[in-house]
């Protein structure tokens, strides 16, 4: 039996909402103890913490790793290091690749090349519709069976409500999770950054913010139907939280995700056309990012997520209106979720509540948590240390990161997963 | 006299002295341009290249005639029959072109942003001549030439810009500048096609034009494009004519010696009428195509002093 003790550490804990000094014991691969006095078994290993932060490992929900399809921007390998070196113990992969994994054949392809290559978790989730196309449900019963975790069409929004409410509906008798993207996809047809006077100076295609609260309304009338469990993988303006609050009080079973880019960057750093701030939904007013910080820090909002997306050069040297969307983040999550507590937002606790217990809690997962029991998957992490991050440095194969030369704070010293280094700094 | 810029990539990085700078440039070769011997040669020795990724006549013949009187060897590129047909990146273009040596890059394209784009990627002065929606800052210039010529000042005027501001690079790049010069700027059209947050631009909006046109000393029309003529934006073609189509009667309401003027082509009997845009005491669209050669040649003129100076080979 191998135990090892993480001494001195400051131990955060969203479940207990606590940020207190102390140990914790892992014993083969799990959690035993924690708190202020833990016994020491002998024999144990010690690690000393010197007072750094000890955290669930972020569960981190809609990440793109473009395995089958375009292996060149991110695989499972390049994937799964930047994802220990970001503190992700973690990841729950997007169908959105090329085909879209949507057949339980693929998910085993994606499964096996995922426990063979990433030293992370790594949970699939399959496509909702056939092809991601919104006109045939999926095997969700057979993908179940070989693992999917959650059903999503990703940024295809199942525009046909017919399709959608049936599809709702199957997933409910099998208590599967569907993941959606709330936009209404007319008003959104075309447009790459949100409607205003940036969009008019810059003479770019815009969508109303208004947009996302139709998608979503549209999508609680559905569970008002079908009592499906869903999650909204991104919400990001003022206007869709009151309905979105409205619905956990009416008691759906709805959850909502917010992208680290949508909590920490706004419509103007696209400043010039820069490509590496084109992300969907487009980035939004100030007012709105400050808007969704106060619904995380409420609880309304439940759950941070990466929304990492690997785009290679070619897919972002382009104009802006052409240019790929999206942005990779799994090293850049925990820094810049840190930006959220050093600015006075939310406290440790809270954040990880948002980045590892809310998201392992609408899994299932036994992780997220500090408690005896629990999975070791642990990150261990200065908060305060400063940085200028330059991208050359990134693990992923794609490094289109909007956060490249910025300042930063807070690095992960060590990730495990099941009590196992997979990440040292060096 | 300074301007000190690289590129005319937009009006939104002048200043009001650099728009003073290029106008009283230019009037010097409005008068050139009006004698019989035309020829300068400030830009000799250097190369202009007109790369037009979006069909375009007058701006691209303004352009050359600008170059070629100022003695520039000037090469046109009609962009949409070559090699971007064949895959190739706005980018590669550019450096492709950009190992060529050109001096001066006069570029339009149809997307918002691929001219800055293009200009952070080559060692030349870049003019932009029309990007999208985004801007068109000669076009800015020559009008606002024009409206000084006309007017006497180019400042304390009351303006309307009509029809379809949304998708016009034109209203852009002249609310920024009518506005820099301390100008009252309206807007006319229909909410349809009127951008977002239009308002927080320091414009009035009307979206009746008889309200709006009350007293300006000058309207401005902009061509409304085929494409936005059925059913999306507009009901019908004949209907945005009754509503926003400038004829006799609406500038009546403008000061009696209000300007028309149009950056062209026109829609004759769309946007405005045909009888009043050949009007000569109150049409000064002719003028506007004489100002735009004028200001171009201006505009290059100090590019090419800038670019001269950055250069260690200088003279």
């Amino acid at each position: 039996m191998t135990a090892t003790l993480f001494t001195n550490a400051r131990l955060i804990d969203p479940e207990a909402r606590s940020d207190h000094p102390g140990s914790l014991l892992v014993e083969n691969g799990r959690i035993t103890a924690a708190g202020a006095e833990v016994a020491v078994p002998e024999g144990a290993n010690l690690i000393d913490c010197r007072g750094k932060c000890l955290a669930p490992g972020i569960v981190d929900i809609g990440v793109k790793v473009c395995e089958p399809g375009e292996r060149h921007k991110e695989s499972y390998r390049s994937a799964g290091l930047a994802a220990a070196a970001g503190g992700v113990t973690t990841m729950v992969t997007r169908p959105d690749t090329t085909p879209a994994i949507d057949s339980p054949e693929t998910l085993e392809f994606v499964t096996r090349r995922a426990n063979a290559a990433a030293p992370v978790n790594v949970l699939p989730m399959a496509a909702l519709t056939k092809g991601r196309q919104g006109r045939e449900m999926t095997e969700i019963g057979f993908l179940m069976d070989a693992g999917a975790v959650a059903f999503t069409d990703c940024d295809h929004v199942v525009t046909d409500t017919k399709v959608f409410s049936r599809a709702l509906t199957y997933a409910r008798s099998l208590n599967a999770l569907v993941i959606a993207h709330p936009q209404d996809p007319g008003l959104s047809d075309g447009a790459c950054v949100t409607s205003g006077k940036f969009a008019s100076l810059r003479g770019l295609p815009a969508v109303s913010p208004m947009a996302e609260r139709m998608g979503l309304d549209r999508d609680i009338a559905l569970l008002e139907m079908t009592g499906a469990r869903y999650h909204a993988d991104q919400i990001t303006t003022a206007r869709a939280l009151p309905a979105l609050q409205r619905a956990k009080r009416n008691g759906l079973d709805i959850t909502a995700g917010v992208s680290i880019h949508h909590l920490t960057l706004n419509e103007l750093d696209v400043a010039d056309y820069r490509t590496f701030f084109k992300v969907k939904p487009p980035l939004r007013a100030e007012d709105d990012r400050l808007a969704v910080i106060e619904a995380l820090r409420d609880g309304l909002i439940d759950i941070i997520c990466s929304m990492h997306t690997p785009q290679d050069e070619e897919s972002k040297r382009l104009p802006f209106e052409e240019a790929a969307s999206g942005a990779v983040a799994l090293e850049t999550l925990l820094p810049a979720a840190l930006r959220l507590v050093h600015n006075g937002d939310l406290d440790l606790p809270t954040l990880f509540a948002a980045l590892s217990l809310n998201p392992a809690r609408r899994l299932g997962l036994p992780c997220g948590r500090l408690a005896p029991g629990a999975p070791a998957d642990l990150i261990l992490f200065d908060p305060d240390k400063p940085f200028v991050l330059d991208r050359a440095t990134l693990r992923s194969k794609s490094r289109n990161t909007p956060f490249d030369g910025q300042r930063m704070q807070g690095r992960v010293l060590a990730t495990y997963v099941a009590g196992t280094a997979v990440y040292r700094s060096a | 006299m300074s301007f000190d810029h690289r590129h005319l990539l937009g009006i939104e990085p002048l200043g009001p002295h650099d728009i003073t700078t290029i106008l009283d440039l230019a009037e010097d070769y409005v008068a050139l341009n009006r004698q019989t011997a035309k020829h300068s040669d400030v830009l000799a020795g250097l190369t202009q290249i007109n790369m037009f990724f979006e069909n375009s006549t007058r701006t691209q013949a303004s352009f050359e005639i600008a170059g070629k009187r100022l003695g520039a060897d000037v090469m046109n590129m009609a962009m949409q029959a070559s090699s971007i047909k064949k895959g190739e990146t706005l980018i590669d273009t550019a450096l492709t072109l950009n190992a060529m040596h050109p001096d001066l890059l006069v570029v339009r394209h149809p997307q918002s942003g691929a001219v800055d784009l293009l200009a952070q990627k080559v060692n030349c002065a870049v003019l932009n001549a029309g990007d999208g929606r985004h801007e068109h800052p000669t076009q800015a210039l020559l009008d606002a030439l024009t409206i000084r010529r006309a007017k006497g000042r180019l400042h304390r005027l009351s303006i309307a810009i009509c029809g379809d501001i949304a998708h016009s690079r034109v209203a852009r790049s002249n609310i920024l500048l009518l506005g820099k010069m301390e100008n009252r700027i309206r807007l006319i059209g229909p909410p349809t096609l009127m951008p977002s947050r239009i308002d927080q631009f320091g414009v009035e909006v009307f979206d009746d034009m008889n309200a709006g046109l009350a007293d300006v000393d000058v309207v401005m029309m902009l061509r409304l494009q085929r494409e936005r003529m059925d059913g999306g934006f507009i009901p019908s073609e004949r209907e945005y004519y009754h509503r926003y189509g400038l004829d006799a009667e609406k500038l009546a309401l403008a000061k009696p010696d209000a300007i028309v003027m149009h950056p062209g082509p026109m829609n004759r009997g769309v946007e405005i009428d045909g009888t009043l845009a050949d009007d000569i005491n109150r049409s000064v669209i002719q003028d506007q195509v004489e100002m735009g050669v004028a200001v171009r040649m201006a505009a290059m003129e100090l590019l090419a002093r800038n670019l001269r100076a950055s250069r260690p080979d200088a003279a």
